[in-house]
């Protein structure tokens, strides 16, 4: 398996969506959607950093064992925030004590 | 060779990963304490410029593109090129310091900064003044450590510039760009999430 050169042209297209997603999150933003906007906002940033990481690191062209390592270290993260929240959203006293 | 450079990248993410578990903390702190004071976040929010933020989104975006080019011409062994993007890099990763500074600079003339001469001035708006403060608490040191890295990704380059120069990458061996490219992805991946949870939280919010 020799080293994949990602072509110029991949790398103009995601820019563009980049781009596009960025003037989108920005867009949005203006209009108050109530628990909306952080939900699309958040889908957005998920997307675009999913773009960067396949395409501009190159993830996508890599090996098994580095997808395993990548996704290994963003189920952690995930781990991280559902079990914390989880507790967090759970405890009503907290929530309720201003 | 194929070995060696499969070993670099497992490392450089191995790294990463410790960086994702770092920044994590941080968001996660950010994201209980904005369940917790949603008002008062928003409203901290609409004081810090999107435009500004957005700009230095769009800076990062283009300095990724340079860099994965940087990196493509590493591959092709043009060197020239190699070079060039490389020091196109380095200039947008100035350009966002610069801005992130004529921002700090902002917060600190309107007392925004946490600490004991916080005075934000929120007539205008529900919310309590210290759940205002945390939300600078959090912008500060994730902007901050953000920049830190920013600072250490554009001293990254610098050497990549002098090594290209006296010509130490070829097509067959340029690990040291692929992974700093790696490095300088991932610090625009975090900003990616900080510029809407950040920024453009209170941005439906017209305080201007």
């Amino acid at each position: 398996m020799s080293e994949h050169v990602v072509s110029r042209k991949t790398y103009f297209i995601i820019f563009g969506a980049l781009m596009v997603l960025t003037a989108a999150t920005v867009l949005v933003a203006t209009f108050d959607l109530g628990p909306l906007n952080v939900i699309v906002a958040l889908s957005i940033a998920v997307l675009k950093a999913t773009l960067v990481v396949l395409y501009f690191m190159h993830v996508r062209y890599s090996s098994k064992l580095t997808w395993v390592f990548v996704g290994a270290g963003f189920f952690w993260l995930a781990i991280l925030v559902a079990f914390t929240f989880s507790d967090f959203a759970t405890r009503s006293w907290t929530m309720t004590a201003k | 060779m194929e070995q060696q450079r499969e070993a670099g990248t497992l490392g450089m993410w191995a790294f990463l990963i410790t960086e994702i578990m770092f920044f994590g903390g941080l968001f996660l702190a950010y994201i209980l304490y904005r369940t917790k004071f949603p008002d008062s976040f928003a409203a901290a929010s609409s004081h810090l410029d999107w435009k500004l933020g957005a700009f230095n989104t769009a800076v990062l975006i283009v300095s990724s593109l340079t860099m994965a080019l940087a990196v493509y011409y590493s591959q092709t062994g043009d060197r020239a090129k190699l070079i060039g993007f490389l020091i196109l890099t380095i200039v947008l990763g100035v350009t966002f310091l610069v801005v992130k500074a004529i921002e700090y600079h902002d917060k600190y003339v309107k007392h925004h900064v946490p600490g004991p001469f916080f005075g934000f001035k929120w007539e205008e708006h529900a919310g309590d003044p210290k759940q205002v403060e945390m939300f600078y608490y959090i912008y500060f040191a994730m902007t901050g450590v953000h920049a830190l890295h920013m600072v250490i990704g554009i001293g990254i380059m610098i050497v990549l510039v002098l090594m290209a120069r006296r010509g130490r990458f070829t097509p067959e061996y340029h690990s040291p760009v692929e992974i700093s490219g790696l490095y300088w992805h991932f610090v625009d991946i975090v900003w990616i999430f900080l510029f809407p949870l950040l920024y453009l939280l209170g941005a439906h919010i017209h305080s201007h």
